[in-house]
């Protein structure tokens, strides 16, 4: 068959054409099952392709690694990428297409809590495993979800408590972007504080759109918020490419970081390198990693890296070290179970260990959390932090916040007898919904 | 009206007298300087000092600090602030304390102590001396007490503005010795300020602190207004003497009273500058949009055109940055131009007077641009530098300030607009783009190249949304999405502004800005961009030619 018809015929057909075309290409990996796949599913456009775009590539480097020491189970590891493009609704469809046309056996991606919350219903649905590695605002905790990321207890609270006892903050800014995973945080921050016995008029709560870039007025109402005599701090869970407007900002009023310090809990290495970090210096992050961590085990992922993506410029961060122990633990998983079946994989995950870049062991509870340390560091004029605190040892993971109502009675447990995300200990029943 | 004209009237006052003095700022200079002052301590005994500090943990270093201010009072002064700005190491085999700073790949450093130098390229092991938040406080404290007395006029008016906000004992009598021999005014009178807030909250009579009031019932400075604030609130201080009270409660109502006014200067001015903002954005589209009536979807692609040319510009010519943007602006007319006139020729010709069409063609180039720049820069945000000229603030007083970047940028807006305006005014290329646009067919008996016209026209107005792109890129994100953030916002203000008035663009343009700074205290940012977009709808339903709409013959 020649393709002059196929293609007069695609213009006169046009659904029928593509039906046709997509089935063409369907077919290859249809065929090809002798690979065990691994869907990628972050951002590589949009607002948040500025932190995902990293992750996708520290997840092909981890497959490529594994296929270098042989594959898994005697196969070879398949890495299939797509891209949901900061759009929320996109990245169901996208986790669907992964699942159900491309028959992956696990996804790591999601980077916003809106998209995690919009593929989770896909997952239950499709019974897929996904590895989400990004610190949020915890309330949740699904059979099908992995969480490497630190919940509210292993980053939100710490820092606060460093503020609060290290600097003698009295007043706090909540700045955040208008979203669950800001909202939800600064919820339980703020019953946090109350209880901590700070007063409402004490606390400012600002919540800001996606991209926002006009930060002028807010700046200065945080400044003006500040010169109230007491020490005043911000909290900020800005997500995303608004940062560096915002720093900018700050840079530009003359805000420093001894007047009013602001700490971040979605801001990294990856995000400051767009910006010129000299008027930042003191303002902090809590992480569960830092590039600047001195370890062994750190550096020979930082050269891995550098080798990886040809750059020696390129930096590492939280979520890239999040996906590189939830990668690890899914290969042990995998050959514990000896199958990439998805509930085999997530009975053996439980209890996993494999060695974090700071350290130390990171294990996964049975809430599908890790545990994990909690590092605060200042911002540096080179654009890497320095640690200034470190929790002692690990932090146990806690789904459910004990700060808020109806949440504090509840926990997450997935072995036998429970196998429940949001058992309630008063009630002693899980209360059926799934997440 | 009247009190939108006097706010009008003292920015511009405020605005005036920036540039007209713009050049009496001096510049900080932090010249390393070591009297040797044998009735100070000892050098040794600041070099054991310093000793320990290169081995004390962060928590022991501010205890360090404290003995070596004593001990070496002036004579500590280059330690202290090349500590706070993170330029401070030691080698770590002879524990030499050091200057180090990078200037174009050359390091040079100088003894902390002796100020000689020191071979910085040979010194084989370097650790820093850490500082973080709370050292960085007492850093600046104790460089205002050293300053205080010694420092000249800028030192020791920062020096007075820092001790302020802590008026220790201790501080307070520093502030009585350098009242003494202080002779600049500004200075003395914060130093003033100081010992009067330490009279008023001290045990002194009730005359003496009523006086005290007085002095600081002209003040805006925080700490003052925090101090008399809390003699009124009864969780605070709460003052008991009536006659004490009644004083500072007029202060407090005085003081109030200029606070808001600044404050409403203020607002005026972020709100001007979000119209400026919205003024670039929009001003390109006034003319391929308003003029010429083609509904261009892919102008915010010329604004990020426009933002990625400075980009290029700026890793083109590095050591260059505060030049930068001059050779960026024609660059970015000239780019952006190019791209408009293929755009035009190749396009939008073929679909003159078929606006549907036209809207999904410039739908379809600004996915292509989008998707271009993103293969060849990557979809990454790239890192734009602002030159220093356009960085910091200029602070007219403690409460009230003005980013120079956005000074800068609403004044670049305007001209740009009035630039336009003569070109479309006043020379014949605009008389002819103004003729075709009223009346193709009859411009083109007279004997205008309609056709060359249009893709001069078209030219014209993506050059000027490059331009506004360079502008854009001192705020914001510069990305492959730059464009559509703005594309809403530009056909929001030439829609409401009237299509094909320039004049409307520019009053529509700081209408939408000023109201919207107007609403985002009330709401927050998210509910403010909705009113404003609710606004819009309701006022097109009004009018729907917007604010200043086409007259006579013209406009059918």
């Amino acid at each position: 068959m020649s393709t002059k018809p196929l293609f007069s015929k695609c213009l006169t057909f046009t659904g029928t054409c593509a039906i046709t075309i997509a089935s063409l290409l369907a077919l290859p990996s249809a065929f090809a099952q002798d690979t065990i796949k691994v869907g990628v599913l972050h951002s590589l456009s949009g607002t948040m392709a500025i932190s995902e775009t990293t992750l996708k590539d520290t997840v092909l480097m981890m497959v490529s690694e594994q296929n270098k020491k042989g594959g898994l189970l005697g196969k070879q590891l398949e890495a299939v990428v797509v891209d949901p493009a900061s759009d929320w609704p996109l990245f169901a469809e996208k986790a669907r297409e992964l699942i159900s046309q491309e028959n992956v056996d696990v996804i790591f991606g999601a980077w916003t809590s809106v998209s995690r919350k919009s593929v989770l219903p896909v997952l239950e649905e499709l019974n897929g495993l996904m590895f989400y590695p990004v610190q949020y605002e915890g309330e949740e905790s699904s059979k099908n979800v992995f969480y490497t990321g630190a919940a509210p207890n292993q980053q939100a609270i710490p820092a606060v408590d460093y503020l609060m006892e290290e600097l003698e903050v009295e007043r706090w800014v909540l700045a955040g972007t208008d979203y669950v995973y800001p909202r939800t945080t600064n919820r339980i921050l703020e019953a946090y504080l109350r209880a901590a016995g700070v007063a409402p008029e004490d606390i400012m709560i600002n919540y800001t759109p996606f991209s926002h870039s006009d930060w002028q007025s807010i700046v200065a109402d945080i400044k003006r918020f500040g010169s109230a005599g007491k020490k005043t701090a911000v909290v900020s869970t800005i997500n995303g490419d608004a940062n560096v407007p915002f720093y900018r900002e700050l840079g530009n009023q003359g805000i420093s970081s001894d007047d009013i310090p602001v700490i971040a809990f979605s801001v990294g290495e990856e995000e400051l390198s767009g910006i010129d970090t000299s008027p930042l210096v003191g303002h902090m992050a809590a992480w569960n990693y830092f590039q600047s961590v001195d370890t062994p085990e750190n550096e020979a992922f930082i050269e891995a890296w550098h080798a990886f993506i040809g750059n020696t410029n390129r930096v590492t961060n939280d979520p890239m070290e999040a996906t590189f122990i939830g990668f690890n633990m899914w290969v042990k998983a995998v050959e514990k179970a000896g199958t990439t079946d998805v509930d085999a994989v997530e009975r053996a995950m439980i209890g996993i260990e494999t060695p974090n870049l700071t350290g130390g062991i990171a294990v996964m509870d049975k809430n599908h959390h890790l545990s994990k340390p909690v590092l605060i560091g200042e911002i540096q004029d080179d654009g890497q932090f320095e640690v200034v605190w470190e929790s002692d040892g690990l932090v146990v993971g806690d789904a459910w916040s004990d700060y808020l109502e109806g949440s504090k009675d509840l926990i997450s447990d997935w072995t036998d007898p429970i196998r429940c995300g949001n058992y309630n200990t008063v009630t002693a029943t899980c209360s059926g919904q799934v997440y | 009206m009247r009190i939108s004209l006097t706010l009008l009237f003292a920015l511009l006052l405020v605005l005036s007298s920036r540039f007209l003095f713009a050049a009496d700022i001096p510049a900080a200079d932090t010249e390393v300087l070591a009297e040797t002052d044998s009735s100070f301590a000892t050098a040794q005994q600041l070099e054991t000092l310093l000793r320990e500090l290169t081995e004390a943990s962060l928590s022991d270093s501010a205890d360090i600090l404290r003995q070596l201010e004593t001990a070496g009072g002036r004579r500590v002064l280059p330690l202290v602030t090349s500590m706070l700005s993170g330029d401070l190491y030691f080698d770590e085999t002879t524990r030499q304390v050091m200057r180090m700073v990078e200037s174009q790949g050359v390091r040079t450093g100088t003894d902390i102590l002796t100020g000689t130098g020191v071979d910085a390229m040979s010194t084989r092991q370097l650790g820093k001396i850490r500082v973080n938040n709370r050292l960085r406080v007492l850093l600046r404290e104790a460089i205002a007490r050293i300053n205080m007395l010694e420092g000249d006029v800028t030192e020791r008016l920062s020096a007075a503005q820092e001790i302020l906000r802590d008026l220790s004992d201790g501080n307070v009598a520093l502030l009585m010795q350098a009242r003494e021999v202080e002779e600049e005014r500004d200075v003395l009178e914060l130093i003033n300020v100081g010992i009067s807030m330490h009279i008023l909250s001290g045990a002194y009579t009730s005359a003496e602190r009523i006086a005290a009031t007085a002095v600081l019932a002209e003040r805006l400075e925080s700490p003052v207004r925090n101090l008399l604030d809390s003699m009124l609130s009864e969780s605070g201080r709460n003052e008991q003497d009536a006659a004490v009270r009644a004083a500072v409660q007029e202060a407090v109502t005085s003081i109030n009273r200029k606070v808001n006014f600044y404050l409403r200067v203020e607002q005026l001015f972020y709100g001007l500058s979000l119209g400026s903002v919205l003024l670039l954005a929009a001003i390109g589209l006034a003319v391929t949009f308003g003029v010429m009536g083609v509904i261009n979807m892919a102008h915010g692609e010329m604004l990020m055109l426009g933002a990625y040319t400075t980009f290029v510009v700026q890793s083109v010519m590095p050591g260059l940055i505060n030049y930068s943007l001059w050779v960026a602006v024609p660059a970015a007319f000239i780019v952006t131009a190019i791209v408009g006139v293929l755009i035009q020729r190749y396009v939008i010709r073929y679909l003159n007077g078929r606006p549907l069409e036209t809207l999904l063609a410039t739908f379809g180039i600004s996915l292509i641009l989008q998707q271009t720049v993103r293969t060849i820069f990557s979809p990454l945000n790239k890192l734009v530098v602002s030159p220093d000229w356009m960085s910091g603030a200029w602070q007219v007083n403690p409460v009230l300030s003005f980013t120079n970047n956005r000074l800068y940028i609403l004044l670049f807006s305007v001209i740009v607009f009035f630039i336009l305006l003569f070109i479309l005014k006043k020379t014949t290329l605009g008389l002819q783009v103004r003729a075709v646009a009223q009346n193709r067919n009859m411009a083109k008996a007279m004997g205008i190249r309609t056709d060359r016209l249009d893709a001069l026209t078209f030219a014209l107005g993506s050059g000027v949304a490059g331009v506004a792109g360079v502008a854009l890129s001192q705020l914001t994100n510069v990305g492959p999405n730059l464009g559509q953030a703005y594309i809403i916002d530009s056909f929001m203000v030439v829609v409401f502004g009237g299509v094909g008035n320039l004049w409307g663009t520019l009053v529509g343009a700081f209408t939408l800005g000023v109201s919207s700074k107007i609403l985002e205290p009330a709401t927050g940012a998210v509910l403010a961009k909705i009113l404003m977009l609710v606004f819009i709808i309701l006022f097109i339903q009004v009018r729907p030619k917007g604010l200043f709409p086409q007259k006579g013959r013209a406009a059918e």
